[in-house]
């Protein structure tokens, strides 16, 4: 618990940045420094504040937060980022998808608590519609979404998706688990199947994808 | 969700006796399994114990030759290892059939394990689930069975354990070491963690309170050729229906578990002696006295089936 | 602007624009994820407070009681909305079941409160403070059960006949009487329901997600009992609908109450495992085709009866609307019947009516084919009509089919087909080439747009169309560059705002080629306007940003130089719909591989060949065909919402249980459009393609399936479980 400061719910910054949490009256507990101490508090269903910060974009965002906030309810209702979707918040659909510390996740099945310090890049960190990311404008080109909500986490999956066959972490798809595998449409296909497109826009997709990889057939 | 207070653990042991020493502990890993079900409070843990920052992410040889894979090595990277891949391919397959890219990075090697079911029933709070309410019916028992456990039943539990990776474990003969809120360490195979549901469908594991899986260790690998057969409706990103775990070797022997019809990975020592011999006996001594219903019936076709294309994949590779 | 007689040519003819594969307008926004759903209005709310839905956890009885007591007390609850205190709150139109229920219980997961707290957290956690005391009621929840009481529905054409289809099919040498069935399946959107309200004064302001603006301002008004002008509604951008989102939902209802009960700005998104019960899902069917025809393939007598079921004072899928005009037949009949079903309320999901009904014709077809020993291309070409065969008086206004199948064979390869099931094979796989015919009606419907001409010459245009996906900001932007004379990027277009004129909005396939006619109607009088202004004649041509007319041009610019000039239309339709009848058409081919051991089957190719009128963005039409075939594939092989026929309700109930395609099920897609014009559809001489490509995809898979294993199966979806006891034996597989 050393990392985690105890937040004096007096104090000026912490009314500015649990600023809705504080709304709610007295009733919030601290995540002090002893959580023993916490524990013992008088109403178990008062929520318990967490002191962070996420390194979001390359950019320091210090936060108080509930502990039951996921990194996707962080990123979305307190820092106002909402390019990352919330379309399941189960881990069944993908559209939450972010990169922490060079990985893709579900952010929605990551409490944002348990990202203090780590670096995430999020779809406002690839690119702005004047200065797209090249994954961005492959999407644009291949007409690779329809209603757009599963997209940011398709293009933020695809991205962290070829770091990972550069580096050379094996898929179902592969014939050969031992053998380095190759961006072949297969492959693609496999890696990206933790996001899903109802609109259906599969198929252009992986023709976005395997452009940017270099290797559209 | 339920409020809880939040801590990172500074050791194994520490954060074993705090488990076991704070009422409504939970060791929280990955969480992709925890999370989901704290949202809908089918999990309500009132204090969670952040393991990740342990130093559990290892994998090391054993002296023996073996494997030791910490409790915190996340799916991907245990999948992407180079010595699972060459010595235990069984184990990469399986694990890049579990779940997405984006749930193996996060999920990790003793939380898969440790994973609860995915009857519907169970999700839904609204309805009766001896496991979720001990006593109070089972509502798969009499309705929608599809994805459900055909051995292992009972009459107040279904429901099937949803990990591809502990199947492999299985057939590999893993073991499992913990440490106790005591401090005390102990190993044991990876055939004695899962419970069956009996008549208390609650109690998954034999882990006692407080107890934190620490380690899987795999023993020398065992050679032969191994496949991961997992059967499902869409091609990726969904459970299994019926999955085989196959090492076998040159001369028709070997080792088969099977996942998605069972409370827990599936496997018979004695059964699978006739492997070379008649791998459908396999099956059938597996699968002896299934519980079916309309709705998966058809797992006992399935899993003889799946086995020949195992063995089929198997022998093709030379 | 009326359209009531056949378009001739036009200023959209020029297809300088209109008709080229341009690249979306509003991609960037969707791309750098800066498009705004209806959740994330964070600029306009800066403070929400959350609801969170609650769902009856019975699918039909009532409240006896419900303990709100701990909720209230909750750390950060504001207010929690239920029935007993929302005041009197009347029911849309367009909804079966109410959308606030108590103490009536209509269906499982039927809303019957909100709480609003301050975070998200809290009001979710709240909510499961809740308690509620039922008095459950037996209920009806199996269509198959059901089926013998179901009714002639009272509204539409439920039941046809022409000739005597009895004597004729008693009389054929060849005939097919089979039962096929499709299941429950449900949208699955990728953004959930949802909504951000705030009242001003009494006017409410809502963000929602929403196919149809105006019918969601009457719906929502007549609902809390306001006037229709106190609602401003605006749906700028909606993550999917595939008519989920044609109607108004809890989700709005309830952000709408739970911001006048917190006074406060309130957000409601539907959480997913609520949604397949809460909303509105596509009802099974159980239909029965019988086909009688001559040695030769001639079909002389069809007949299509279709069941299916919803709550009280709901309505029927229908699903035999596709046979009264697919093929000819001289003796005919199809009946639509309609169980009452407790479970949740059916209603359209993505070709209403013929997805599902293809789903069966176009295996019985096949079916048919191979009993007549003739190929299933060949027999659907024999059985063409030019003509409604319901009413030949009535001529198709364009109908291609034939094209379109004769096409598909060839760049599919048909010719190379085995015509014996279960006759190819590869490795592990068996190999299997299917059909079907692609056929969804066109409909057309008044929609209206107001265009602003800019000092700058730049061009507006405002309407309350909505673009779920389907292009709607980019062909608007095509249409009236086309018109105006401009290129693309000096066309802004705004949507989705009840503030703009009316229009189709999004759904039935309408919504390309109504709103642009509307774009063009506005477009039409803004010419005017400007020709006056500039003093030029009718006949000036707008051209590269000028206007021409013989040898005098001027800018259009200049025509705004005192100020922007604006001007509103609508297009209204006259009866040519009546005298031709307006269908779409395609073929669509598949080539699926079944697992010799196991039966999973994999798509490995699609081609879809559409004729469908005028296309108007290449592009992004095909973006519509290919996520139609995708949505079939998911209905050919996994979707399939399970009734628990105890408990009454959908089992299934989130994205893990009820399996939609993923990226592997997929395989590279193919669309060919026929060049095509329609001048009975509107002076775009466009129609609809968005539900053209679902239509007859899975019986296609299907019938590929079989010619594969030599299985059929007429019960969807087709999983390995209905395959896996005729697979070839242990050792052969």
């Amino acid at each position: 618990m050393n990392e985690y400061d105890a937040v004096d719910p007096s104090r000026r910054d912490a009314l500015a940045l649990g600023r809705d949490l504080l709304l709610a009256g007295a009733a919030a507990r601290w995540a002090g420094p002893t959580s023993a101490h916490a524990a013992t508090t008088r109403d178990p269903q008062a929520p318990v504040l967490a002191k962070l910060t996420l390194r979001v974009n390359g950019e320091a965002r210090p936060l108080v937060l509930d502990t039951r906030t996921t990194l996707l309810d962080a990123l979305r209702e307190h820092l106002h980022l909402t390019g990352t979707k919330k379309g399941c918040d189960h881990g069944q659909c993908g559209a939450c998808t972010v990169i922490v510390g060079g990985r893709r996740i579900n952010a929605c099945l990551s409490l944002a608590v348990m990202h203090d310090g780590d670096d995430i890049t999020t779809i406002e960190g690839l690119g702005t519609p004047g200065h797209l990311h090249p994954m961005q404008a492959a999407f644009v080109r291949h007409d690779a979404y329809q209603c757009g909500y599963c997209t940011t986490g398709q293009i933020c999956s695809s991205v962290a998706m070829l770091e990972e066959l550069r580096r050379g972490i094996p898929s179902h798809a592969g014939g050969d688990v031992a053998a380095a595998p190759t961006a072949t449409p297969d492959e693609l296909r496999e890696r990206m199947s933790g996001n899903i497109c109802r609109c259906g826009a599969y198929s252009n997709i992986i023709d976005a994808i395997a452009e940017v990889a270099g290797t559209r057939p | 969700m339920r409020a809880f207070t939040y801590e990172r653990a500074t050791s194994t042991a520490q954060a074993a006796e705090r488990a076991a020493s704070v009422s409504g502990a939970k060791f929280i890993a990955g969480g992709t399994n925890l999370l989901d079900l704290m949202k809908i409070e089918i999990e309500t843990p009132t204090h969670l114990i952040d393991v990740n920052g342990l130093d559990l992410a290892r994998i090391e040889p054993t002296p023996d030759g073996g494997l030791r894979i910490g409790a915190l090595v996340r799916n991907t990277d245990l999948a992407a290892d180079a010595r699972v891949r060459r010595d235990y391919p069984v184990l990469a397959r399986a694990l890049l059939a579990d779940a997405s890219p984006q749930l193996r990075n996060r999920a990790t090697t003793a939380g898969n394990l440790l994973q609860r079911t995915r009857c519907p029933y169970f999700y839904d709070s609204d309805q009766p689930c001896n496991k979720r309410v001990p006593g109070s019916g089972c509502a798969a028992l009499a309705g929608y069975r599809r994805m459900h456990a055909i051995v292992g039943t009972s009459d107040a539990c279904i429901a099937a354990h949803p990990s591809d990776m502990a199947v492999a474990l299985r057939v590999l003969d893993a073991t499992v070491e913990t440490i106790r809120a005591d401090g005390s360490t102990r190993s044991f195979p990876l055939a004695d963690l899962h419970r069956l549901p009996g008549s208390t469908p609650h109690l998954e594991t034999t882990l006692d309170a407080g107890e934190l899986v620490t380690a899987v260790v795999l023993p020398p690998p065992a050679g032969g050729v191994h496949v991961y057969r997992k059967v499902r409706d869409r091609a990726s990103y969904a459970f299994a229906l019926v999955s085989v775990a196959l090492v076998r070797q040159a001369d028709g022997s070997g080792r088969v578990a099977l996942g998605g019809v069972a409370p827990k990975p599936w496997r018979s020592e004695e059964a699978e002696h006739a492997l070379a011999s008649d791998p459908t006996a396999v099956v059938d001594a597996l699968l002896e006295g299934a519980r079916t219903s309309p709705d998966n019936a058809f797992k006992v076709a399935l899993a003889r089936r799946a086995l020949d294309a195992a063995i089929a994949d198997a022998r093709s590779v030379r | 602007m009326k359209f009531d007689t056949p378009a001739t040519t036009n200023p959209i003819d020029r297809l300088a624009v209109v008709g080229q594969p341009v690249d979306r307008i509003d991609g960037p926004l969707k791309a750098t994820g800066t498009a705004r759903y209806a959740y994330e209005h964070n600029d306009a709310v800066a403070h929400p407070a959350y609801g969170y839905v609650v769902g009856a956890g019975i699918a039909k009885g009532t409240i006896r009681s419900m303990d709100l007591a701990e909720a209230t007390a909750a750390p950060g609850v504001i207010a929690i909305v239920t029935a007993d205190n929302a005041g009197p709150l009347g029911k849309g139109d367009r909804n079966t079941a109410r959308l606030l229920g108590g103490p009536r219980i209509e269906h499982y997961h039927q809303a019957i409160a909100l709480v609003v707290a301050e975070s998200f957290e809290q009001a979710r956690a709240a909510a499961r403070r809740i308690r509620v005391d039922y008095a459950r009621e037996a209920g009806a929840f199996d269509l198959a059960h059901a089926k013998g009481s179901a009714a002639k529905p009272r509204s539409g054409k439920p039941d046809t006949a022409v000739g005597d289809f009895d004597g004729a099919f008693a009389a054929a040498p060849v005939k097919l009487d089979e039962e096929y069935t499709t299941p429950d399946q449900s949208h699955a959107m990728m953004e959930p329901h949802a909504s951000t309200a705030l009242w001003d004064g009494d006017r409410l302001v809502i963000w929602t997600s929403n196919q149809m603006v105006a019918w969601a301002v009457s719906d929502i008004a007549k609902t809390l009992g306001i006037a229709k002008e106190k609602v401003h509604l605006m749906s700028p951008f909606i993550g999917g609908g595939f008519g989920g989102k044609l109607f108004v939902r809890a989700d709005a209802i309830l952000a709408a109450l739970g911001a006048r009960a917190a006074k406060r700005p309130v957000k409601v998104a539907l959480p997913r495992p609520l949604m397949f019960n809460n909303t509105v899902h596509r009802p099974a069917t159980i239909q029965r085709i019988r086909i009688g025809a001559t040695h030769a393939g001639r079909i002389t007598a069809i007949a299509h009866e279709s069941w299916s079921g919803d709550l009280p004072g709901g309505k029927p899928e229908t699903a035999v609307d596709q046979t009264r005009l697919l093929y000819a037949g001289a003796n005919r009949m199809t009946a639509l019947r309609l169980a009452v079903l407790d479970l949740a309320e059916a209603n359209a999901m993505r070709a209403p009516g013929e997805a599902p009904g293809m789903m069966a014709l176009e295996i019985a077809i096949d079916e048919m084919a191979e009993k007549l020993g003739i190929d299933p291309v060949q027999f659907r070409i024999a059985n063409d009509t030019q003509v409604d065969p319901e009413h030949p008086e009535r001529p198709f206004s364009r109908r291609r089919l034939i094209d379109c199948l004769q096409t598909g064979a060839r760049r599919f390869g048909w010719d190379a087909r085995k015509a014996r099931p279960a006759s190819t094979r590869d490795g592990r796989w068996l190999v299997g080439l299917g059909v079907a015919a692609a056929f969804r009606n066109n409909l057309v419907a008044k929609s209206g747009a107001r265009v602003r001409l800019g000092r700058d010459g730049t061009i507006a245009v405002e309407t309350d169309m909505t673009d779920i996906g389907t292009g709607s900001y980019t062909i608007i932007a095509q249409t009236a560059a086309e018109m105006m004379g401009v290129p693309l990027h000096q066309v802004v277009v705004r949507l989705g705002d009840s503030d703009y004129p009316v229009s189709s909005g999004s759904g039935g396939q309408w919504g390309g080629n109504s709103s642009t006619a509307g774009v063009y109607a506005a477009c039409m009088k803004l010419r005017e306007s400007v020709l006056a202004k500039l003093g030029l004649p009718g006949d000036a041509e707008f051209v590269d940003g000028q206007v021409r007319a013989g040898t005098r041009r001027a800018s259009l610019a200049e025509a705004a130089r005192n100020g922007e000039l604006v001007a509103e239309d609508s297009m209204e339709y006259g009866d040519l719909a009546k005298r031709y009848q307006q269908s779409t058409f395609g073929a669509h081919f598949v080539e699926v591989r079944v697992d010799a051991a196991t039966g999973e089957t994999r798509v490995k190719r699609m081609l879809a060949v559409c004729a469908a009128g005028r296309i108007l963005n290449p592009k992004t039409a095909r973006s519509q065909v290919i996520g139609a075939m995708t949505m079939g594939v998911g209905a050919a092989l996994s979707e399939h919402l399970v009734v628990d026929r105890a408990a009454g309700f959908f089992v299934n109930h989130d994205l893990a249980g009820y399996e939609v395609p993923v990226h592997a099920d997929i395989p590279h897609l193919d669309v060919v459009f026929l060049d095509e014009t329609d001048p009975m559809s509107s002076p775009m001489k466009a129609k609809g393609v968005a539900e053209l490509g679902i239509c007859g995809v899975a019986a296609a898979i299907a019938n590929a399936i079989h010619h594969a294993t030599g299985v059929r199966v007429r019960d969807y979806p087709v999983t390995l479980d209905k395959l896996i006891d005729r697979l070839p034996p242990l050792g052969r597989a």
